[in-house]
């Protein structure tokens, strides 16, 4: 079938079996290999992209689903070469080790932000209860996320 | 993790859904949010032939003030729940219990009507929508019937629905003025509860769902009768476990269940003030 995404702005139309999921969509016919493929089950969250402004596990997503939606993957927050500030203050805060939770846990920090504009450290860590670090890197990744929040400044 | 292929079909309205239903019966399942059917379909516990994919019918999507009840629709996001103002006065144990859903990213996507619909004993919403005594609003081939949350679980991943039906609505009484608590257990952060109780109290009666202590969302009667009759909430506690047949898994035995269901129950009736 015929699936239309609006994926970081521009317009992909992709002939995909039914049972495609959004994130094999966005990798595989996209080619968008930013969004990662981690447990595969809804609960680590390396897949995690926007769908219409929200954050969402796009392993448990048909791309049928997002059909006419618009999506944002971690390849679409950046502006050219400038950093989006969120992924920025990661890079500032050393909030990764290995990278492979980042792209999720980035696009999470995001929505979380859009949201909860002024969330203190125990909102940031609730927010992000969605999304694994199996290095344990947590303490910097919420002190990245802090320095984003209205909250914190 | 790939499901086993099946043709999609979008309705765009109630009456779309119904008719595809209609049209492809048992070999057919109602896609709405897909936080619950994706899953098993990925581990193939689950192969419909046809998916009807709901998630895109808006008008399902609403909490209505309906005087002494909200009327909220079947497709409404949980998220949509956690934040709705109408729900946060009314009947704040049903927001409480939407929190504790998955993570914020299943909460954008999963509804409340596909969460209610699942019939999942380890579920959350179930349970809060027993304490709530809740009204689900059915819809068929030969218009629409009520039945109560009672009588709408029916057995392990069963309810009343059948396969031409679509639940369309939940009706729930405004209790503005109870107390509640909701209590989950579990060892990992957005995880299943181990145990879990949904807790209200509203004058002299009260509501206690439990969740994962039997094959299907059950209510602990004997909690809410010995309230009625005035137990406090150690002794009224004390029988949360009887009556129930908990599973045994991985996580927990039944002796561990039963002794989390009282621990929990208890501590909800206390934060609610009995």
């Amino acid at each position: 079938m015929q699936v239309s995404i609006n994926v970081n702005g521009g317009d992909q139309s992709h002939d995909v079996e039914a049972r495609t999921l959004l994130v094999h969509y966005l990798r595989e016919s996209c080619g968008l290999t930013g969004t990662n493929v981690g447990c595969d089950s809804s609960s680590c969250g390396a897949c995690t992209v926007h769908l219409n402004g929200e954050a969402v596990k796009s392993c448990t997503v048909f791309a049928a689903q997002a059909d006419g939606d618009e999506v944002t993957t971690i390849e679409g927050l950046a502006d050219g070469d400038t950093l989006h500030p969120m992924q920025q203050a990661f890079h500032e805060c050393h909030a990764l080790q290995c990278g492979y939770c980042t792209p999720g846990m980035v696009m999470a920090a995001v929505s979380l932000l859009d949201e909860e504009p002024n969330a203190d450290e125990a909102a940031v860590r609730e927010g992000l209860e969605g999304n694994l670090c199996r290095c344990t890197g947590y303490h910097n990744i919420v002190k990245a996320v802090l320095t984003q929040s209205g909250g914190a400044k | 993790m790939i499901p086993a292929a099946f043709d999609y079909k979008r309705a765009g309205s109630a009456e779309e859904a119904l008719s595809l239903l209609g049209e492809h019966g048992d070999d057919a399942k109602l896609l709405a949010g897909g936080h619950s059917l994706i899953p098993l379909m990925k581990y193939r516990l689950a192969s419909p032939a046809v998916l009807i994919d709901i998630g895109k019918v808006t008008d399902l999507s609403y909490v209505n003030d309906g005087g002494d009840h909200l009327a909220i629709g079947a497709l409404t996001r949980h998220r949509d729940i956690e934040i709705n103002d109408l729900i946060g006065s009314q009947m704040p144990l049903l927001a409480a219990a939407t929190r504790n859903v998955g993570d914020p990213q299943v909460r954008h996507r999963g509804t409340i009507g596909g969460a209610v619909a699942h019939g999942d004993p380890a579920s959350d919403i179930p349970a809060a929508m027993l304490a709530l005594r809740a009204t689900m609003v059915i819809a068929g081939p030969d218009g629409e019937r009520e039945v109560a949350a009672d009588d709408f679980f029916s057995g392990f991943l069963e309810t009343d629905l059948n396969e031409t039906e679509m639940l369309k609505e939940i009706k729930i009484a405004k209790v503005p003025d109870a107390t509640y608590s909701f209590q989950k257990f579990n060892r990992r952060a957005q995880d299943w509860a181990i145990v879990g109780a949904a807790i209200l109290v509203n004058n002299g009666s009260s509501g206690v769902g439990l969740v994962n202590m039997d094959s299907r969302p059950i209510r602990a009667a004997g909690v809410e009768e010995a309230l009625v009759s005035g137990a406090n909430a150690a002794d009224a506690a004390a029988l949360a476990a009887d009556g129930v047949e908990p599973p045994a898994d991985l996580n927990a035995t039944v002796e561990y269940r039963q002794h989390l269901a009282r621990v929990l129950t208890r501590r909800g009736l206390e934060e609610a003030g009995r």
